[in-house]
Parts: structure tokens; C-alpha cells; sequence
């Protein structure tokens, strides 16, 4: 984990020249070409120069010199941030690549500012073996769009029957360290707990979807006004928080780490806020969607509003925005459930749960928390970069902008304002809920292990 | 009015308006000719996802009466059965040139979708979605009770009114259709169920939420409407521990019955479990308007494909 913050604006320009000199001829003939971001601002702080050879960020300063060959970019007025990382992403390979494949679903994450990716294990086969998640792992590596870690399910065929064999993961070439059923929820006790037990040895976390089952048979939304206007079945908020509340104490009592997937509602919160002062291990994320749309959404039975768990009512948007400005939700994460059109298009209660979210997930955080004064440039590199990949026990990715660290970058311009139109995204996918909607911000470049995937707004194709 | 989908998109101005041409329609089916030749040429498509032998034989007659053609397109024995989508449906029936839909779908929402989604273009008429709304039986009820309670002024609201329904709130589209319609008329609407059959969230309704039916009951309502118990859809199951404890507190017995000042109107939107919410005596009783509730339905079905396909739909409909 690293601690300081501070970006060496004492770094002459000539060490940096030195530095560069001397990594880039270190560096082979694969070895990317010396980038200098010219006068972003990390953190959204003061003015900066960043210079970032041979897949590291090699200088921070003001009026950097760049060496001979560098690509100089102008970061004029823009953001310049650690690479993002996804703690909850859905790539659906293997099995479900009519949706979305690791190459496309990275393509998003990297068009979407990150540099690294969790991927979700409830894929056809299910994660629940080594052989899956290296699998994976390697799809990540060869694609080369952004890091791909993939999550391991906690119980074979995400049954909820027996644990599936989390030391062989971790142990494995993808070195898992995040385990979650997620679409499902652990809901035996027995079970959840011996998962908790289970994980401590090698580090891991289990990422609770936490939804009990029989309380939401059939469900379809939130259960509130909405739902009964509607007649819809229910959601309630007590499904969520009752699994949250037992979760937390069973962490407490055998001392483990406990990791809570995108929490909803007010009720959640308060007993996040409450876990958290007792001195309990575990971390909690919200979904970009769930800080911005309601119930009240539904209303159309457009089922590209539909996902799980369900929109809630504005009282909750309220609280999560609250929870994630005080540190309670410690990150955003998208829970990007991609799902091809049919899917979809259909009657409300039988469409899919889900919605896209890897290319709107920033422009979301920067609308709803940055531009309303509740968080920082530099809260918003805490919970969309640092924090994720702390809590992923990932040490390559969410480092400190600073010399030596990870050439993982992000240089966002929070300025434009564009209409969101999915059929321009990268994600095989059209399920964004934000469609037409005016975001602001667009994706300068991204940089992986000082390599651009993206410049303005689109993948840089090798 | 392009669609008839919910009656939260009426006006109270169109429902009256709706209910007065239901009225004409209700005289000219007195005559020894009660065909009318209004919607000659046109085509009446019944989509029925769900079985529903009473409804869809309403909206049949209701056709056949105007000389639409129908075509009945029901679940079983269909491509539906094969699961067919609802979007892939709706473009077979736009190509086949079908001049509005009638369809009822288990699905909360798919009469909106269907005319929202952009698959067909032609006016769709809910026939019940989920346990979202079922229009035209809010409409065929406030007829009933307009005729019984408002005797000789075809024109009247129900305002004055008072009308308690008692039941299985949560899964009934009845329920919420009647209680915006009932209500946007003027009414009073007194919903009665255990507490696990009312939905949470229904505080926000336009009207009052009791438990206890005899409580109800002793206000003397214009009209008590008994809801089915619809078993089928008691996902989770438990909503009460068994059908004599349900029947006992809520089923509107004989004795019940007898308390109900004289002019009371008792109504069901069938099928009826006899014995389970409704004494069978009491269905057959003379305050029982149940079985002119079916009559009443053809009458505002009528109306209904008058007011979305008739060209003239903006002048009363012509004596033929």
C-alpha cells in the first residue's frame, strides 16, 4: 500500500531528462515510446508536468524537458489521475461472448479510463477452477487493453452448496484474491462464514452479492410506491441490508476481511457506518447507476433499467452519494453487466438484469459527486483507483502518481459535455441506461504500463 | 386517445366520455339488429399470452358487433406457446396489417411496451398486464355501478360514491385500475385485505386501506367488489395460513351480506371461487350485479375500439 501522495515537484528537469535517457535505453524494442503530459493536473491540483518512460511514470514537475522521441501530449486544464480499476466488471467470456468478450469488454474499460479490471465469475464455464481464471487471465494479457484479474466464485457452479477450491485460484498464474458468487448471493451462513475463514490464509476477500433469496423470489424492482403502482413484484431494501448485517458480524467474529458489492440502500449504509466504527474489516462499493437513478425509472418498463440490485428511491441515491463523500462506500465500481439486445427487448419481467457501465462510469462519478462539490480529484483517485485495487491486493495498479510508480494513467478533461449514445460504444453491448443523457468529461488518454489504449475518447488501435 | 393502456392516461373528461358511448352502445344492443357496421373492414387482433376465456370472448362480441374482423391469437396451440418473443409477435402482426391489438400478457407492462417499443404501430388496447392495470373491466365496473347507483343520468360521475374492495390487492390489476378510475370519478375507494395482500407502498393511493372487512362493511358502501384469490400467483406462498381462516375474515359470507344497507351493489370480476371469497348465495343474490358486469363488458369494449378505430370517433356513434 502506498501512503504518500506527494509529487516530486522538486524533480529537476534535468534528472528526469537523465532518467528517461537511461530507462529508455534500458528498454527493448517493445518498449513504448517516452510520454510527457504537458501541464495536467494531478489529482485535479496544481499544474504538472508527467513524464512516463518505459512503463513508468519517471518524472513529475514543472516544465519537464522531454527527451528525444517523446510524444508530448497537451493536458492543458485536464485531470490527471492514476489509471482507474474496476473491482466488478462482467466480461462474459467464457460463454456468453454474444455479449461482450474480454477484447471488448477491456476495449470499454480502457475507453472508459481503466487500467485494470475484476472479472466477475459468473461465466459459462462458471470461475470456480484454476484452469478458468488463467484462462481469463491470459484473454486479459493478450487482449492488452487493460489488466485483467480475474474474480473466483466462492462455491462451485456459483451453487451456494460447497466452497470451490479458493486456494488453488489464488495459488494459481492469476493469483486471485477476490472471491464472489456475485448474481448470487452466499446466503448460507455456514457456508459464508467458512468462505470468510477460508480466504484469511492467502489474503483474499469474499465480495458479497448480497441479496437473500426468499426474500426476493420473483423479484423485479424495488419494492417501495413504484413497484406497487406498477405491479411489480418487490425487491425490498431489508434483503439487502439483512444479508449486509449478518455478513459484517460474521466477519467480525472470525476476523476477516469481508467485501460488499454494490450497496443500495439507505439501510446498507447505515450499517456499513456502523461495522466501521466497531472496527470490522470490510470495505463497501456503490455502482455509478445507483448513485444517479430511481424507481421512478422504471416507470416506462424500459428493461434497460433493470438490474440487480434494483434502482432504488432518490432517499437512497441521497445516502450512497452521502456514504461514498464520508468514506463509508470506500469505491465506485461498475458492476458492468453487458447483455446482447434480446435480452432486453422484451417484457419487463423477463428481461435480463443488468446494465453497461465501464464507458460512462467516470463522466457518472464527476456528475453526480465531483461537480456537486462532494468529492475531490483526489477522493475520486481514492475510490475509482487506489482503494479497488488495495482491496484486490493488486500492487501494480491504483499507485500514487509519483516517480517509479506504474505508467497507469488517466488524463481525463472534466470540460466537454457530450450526449451518451451507446451505439458508439466499444462494449459489444447497447444496455447503457444513460443513453441520451448529456455527460460531462472525456477521455484524453489512458496509458497502461505507459502504453496508450485510448486518445481522445478512442482505443488506440496497434 | 391513440392506445388504451392504463387508465392513469385518462382524462376524467375521457372516461365519461368513454362511459356515455358505452351507453349508446348499450341501447343499440337492444335492438333485434345489434350489428353495427362501424368498423367494417378493419382487423381485431385478441393476443392472449394468458388464458382468459371471459375477457377475450368480451372484446370478441365487443369486435363483431362493430363488424371488425378477429383474429384470435392465443397462447396455446400458437407460436406463443413455443416461446415466441412479444417484439417478434408484434412484428408478425404488423405485417399482416392487423388494425389494433387487444392483448393480455402476465407481464406487468407489456401493453405499454407493445405500444411504446416502436414494434407495431397500431393502437393497443390492454386487455390486463400483470397485476399492473385491466382497464377495461375499471371501466365496465363503473358502468355497472353508474347505472345501479346514478339511475337515469348517463352523464353522472360517481362522486358521492362510496365503494369498498376487498381482497388479494397485491396481485389484482383489477384493484388498481379501479381505484384510479373510481376515484378520478369521484368516488370513494376503501381497499380491505390481510396485510400480506396489500402491497407496500400502497399508503400512496388515493384511497383508504383497511384489514378488517366488517369494520368496512358497517360504513354501508355502494358497492362491495370481491376480488379472486389468485392463488397461481402466491410466489413465496404463506400470504395467510389457510382458506378457512381467509374465508372466515375476509370472504363476504351471508350473514356479511345481510348487514349491507338494501341499495348495496355486490360485484366480482370472475371467475369466482364460490365458498373461498364469495358465499355462492350470495353471488346469486339480488344485490349480485356480477353477471351484468359481463354484459357491461362487451358495452365498453365496444366503446373502447369505437373511440381508437371508428373514423367518426370524435361525433356520437350513428344510429344504423
Amino acid at each position: 500500500m502506498t501512503t504518500e501522495h506527494a509529487t516530486t515537484a522538486d524533480t529537476t528537469a534535468a534528472e528526469a531528462t537523465a532518467a528517461a535517457a537511461s530507462a529508455g535505453a534500458a528498454g527493448g524494442a517493445g518498449s513504448p515510446a517516452p510520454l510527457l503530459i504537458r501541464g495536467g493536473r494531478p489529482y485535479g491540483e496544481d499544474a504538472q508536468d508527467v513524464l512516463l518512460v518505459a512503463g513508468r511514470i519517471a518524472a513529475i514537475g514543472t516544465d519537464l524537458d522531454a527527451p528525444e522521441g517523446t510524444d508530448v501530449i497537451d493536458a492543458d486544464g485536464c485531470i490527471v489521475l492514476p489509471g482507474l480499476v474496476d473491482l466488478h466488471t462482467h466480461l462474459r467470456e467464457p460463454g456468453g461472448e454474444e455479449a461482450e468478450t474480454v477484447e471488448s469488454g477491456t476495449r470499454a474499460a480502457a475507453r472508459g479510463g481503466f487500467t485494470a479490471v475484476h472479472a466477475m465469475a459468473n461465466t459459462t464455464p462458471v470461475a470456480d477452477t484454476a484452469g478458468v481464471v488463467e484462462q481469463v487471465a491470459r484473454r486479459g494479457d493478450s487482449a492488452g487493453w487493460c489488466s485483467v484479474r480475474p474474480v473466483g466464485a466462492v462455491t462451485v457452479g456459483l451453487a451456494g452448496e460447497r466452497l470451490a477450491e479458493l486456494d488453488a485460484m489464488a495459488n494459481s498464474r492469476a493469483k486471485v484474491r477476490v472471491f464472489s458468487d456475485d448474481g448470487k448471493c452466499v446466503h448460507d451462513p455456514v457456508l459464508m462464514r467458512r468462505a470468510l475463514e477460508y480466504v484469511k490464509s492467502f489474503d483474499g476477500v469474499i465480495a458479497q452479492h448480497a441479496q437473500d433469496p426468499r426474500l426476493t423470489e420473483g423479484a423485479q424492482m424495488h419494492e417501495g410506491v413504484v413497484s406497487a403502482e406498477l405491479g411489480l413484484a418487490g425487491w425490498p431494501a431489508v434483503a439487502e441490508e439483512s444479508i449486509i448485517a449478518r455478513d459484517v458480524l460474521l466477519a467480525q467474529h472470525v476476523g476477516s476481511r469481508l467485501h460488499v458489492c454494490h450497496l443500495s440502500t439507505a439501510g446498507s449504509v447505515d450499517i456499513i457506518r456502523w461495522a466501521k466504527q466497531r472496527g470490522i474489516e470490510v470495505t463497501a462499493e456503490v455502482t455509478p447507476h445507483h448513485l444517479l437513478l430511481t424507481d421512478e425509472n422504471v416507470r416506462q418498463f424500459d428493461a434497460v433499467f433493470k438490474v440487480n440490485p434494483p434502482l432504488r428511491t432518490a432517499e437512497d441515491v441521497q445516502a450512497v452519494r452521502d456514504g461514498l463523500a464520508d468514506g463509508t462506500i470506500d469505491i465506485v465500481a461498475t458492476d458492468h453487466a453487458p447483455h446482447p439486445r434480446d435480452a432486453k427487448d422484451r417484457e419487463w419481467d423477463q428481461a435480463a438484469m443488468g446494465m453497461t457501465g465501464l464507458e460512462t462510469a467516470l463522466a457518472l462519478v464527476q456528475l453526480t459527486m465531483v461537480d456537486e462539490g462532494r468529492l475531490s480529484w483526489r477522493d475520486v483517485a481514492r475510490v475509482m483507483s487506489e482503494k479497488p485495487a488495495q482491496i484486490g491486493r493488486d500492487e501494480d495498479q491504483g499507485q500514487a502518481l509519483a516517480p517509479g510508480s506504474p505508467a497507469h494513467v488517466l488524463v481525463w478533461d472534466p470540460r466537454p459535455v457530450r450526449i451518451a449514445d451507446p451505439d458508439q460504444h466499444a462494449s459489444l453491448s447497447r444496455n447503457s441506461p444513460f443513453a441520451g443523457l448529456e455527460l460531462p468529461g472525456l477521455n484524453r488518454l489512458t496509458v497502461l504500463a505507459g502504453r496508450p489504449t485510448v486518445r481522445d475518447g478512442e482505443v488506440v488501435e496497434r | 386517445m391513440k392506445h388504451f393502456i392504463t387508465i392513469a392516461d385518462l382524462s376524467r373528461d375521457e372516461a365519461l366520455e368513454v362511459l356515455a358511448t358505452a351507453e349508446h352502445m348499450a341501447q343499440t344492443q337492444s335492438r333485434s339488429i345489434r350489428k353495427l357496421p362501424t368498423l367494417v373492414g378493419t382487423t381485431v387482433v385478441n393476443l392472449f399470452f394468458e388464458d382468459s376465456t371471459r375477457t377475450r370472448i368480451s372484446f370478441e362480441a365487443a369486435a363483431k358487433r362493430l363488424s371488425a374482423d378477429v383474429i384470435n391469437f392465443s397462447a396455446k396451440g400458437s407460436s406463443l406457446s413455443k416461446g415466441e418473443s412479444l417484439k417478434d409477435t408484434a412484428l408478425t402482426l404488423q405485417a399482416m396489417g392487423a388494425d389494433a391489438v387487444v392483448v393480455r400478457s402476465g407481464s406487468s407492462g407489456a401493453a405499454h411496451l407493445l405500444a411504446h417499443a416502436g414494434w407495431i404501430e397500431q393502437p393497443i388496447i390492454n386487455a390486463g398486464d400483470g397485476a399492473h392495470e385491466h382497464p377495461t373491466q375499471a371501466m365496465l365496473d363503473a358502468f355497472t355501478m353508474r347505472r345501479h347507483l346514478r339511475p337515469g343520468d348517463p352523464t353522472a360521475d360517481l362522486a358521492g360514491m362510496h365503494v369498498v374492495i376487498v381482497g388479494d390487492i397485491l396481485h389484482s390489476r383489477v384493484a388498481r385500475s379501479n381505484v384510479l378510475l373510481l376515484t378520478l370519478l369521484g368516488a370513494r375507494v376503501t381497499l380491505v385485505a390481510p396485510p400480506a395482500l396489500v402491497p407496500v407502498g400502497a399508503s400512496a393511493w388515493p384511497c383508504e386501506i383497511s384489514y378488517d372487512l366488517d369494520q368496512a362493511l358497517a360504513t354501508g358502501p355502494d358497492a362491495v367488489m370481491m376480488l379472486r384469490v389468485q392463488s397461481e400467483r402466491m410466489v413465496g406462498g404463506g400470504f395467510f395460513p389457510t382458506v378457512g381462516e381467509y374465508s372466515r375474515r375476509y370472504g363476504l359470507s351471508t350473514a356479511r351480506a345481510a348487514t349491507l344497507p338494501e341499495h348495496t351493489l355486490v360485484m366480482h370480476p370472475g371467475p369466482m371461487n364460490r365458498g373461498l371469497e364469495i358465499a355462492g348465495a350470495v353471488a346469486d343474490s339480488p344485490r349480485s350485479v356480477i353477471v351484468e358486469q359481463v354484459a357491461s363488458g362487451v358495452f365498453v369494449r365496444m366503446a373502447v375500439l369505437f373511440h381508437l378505430l371508428a373514423t367518426d370517433a370524435r361525433e356520437a356513434p350513428r344510429d344504423h
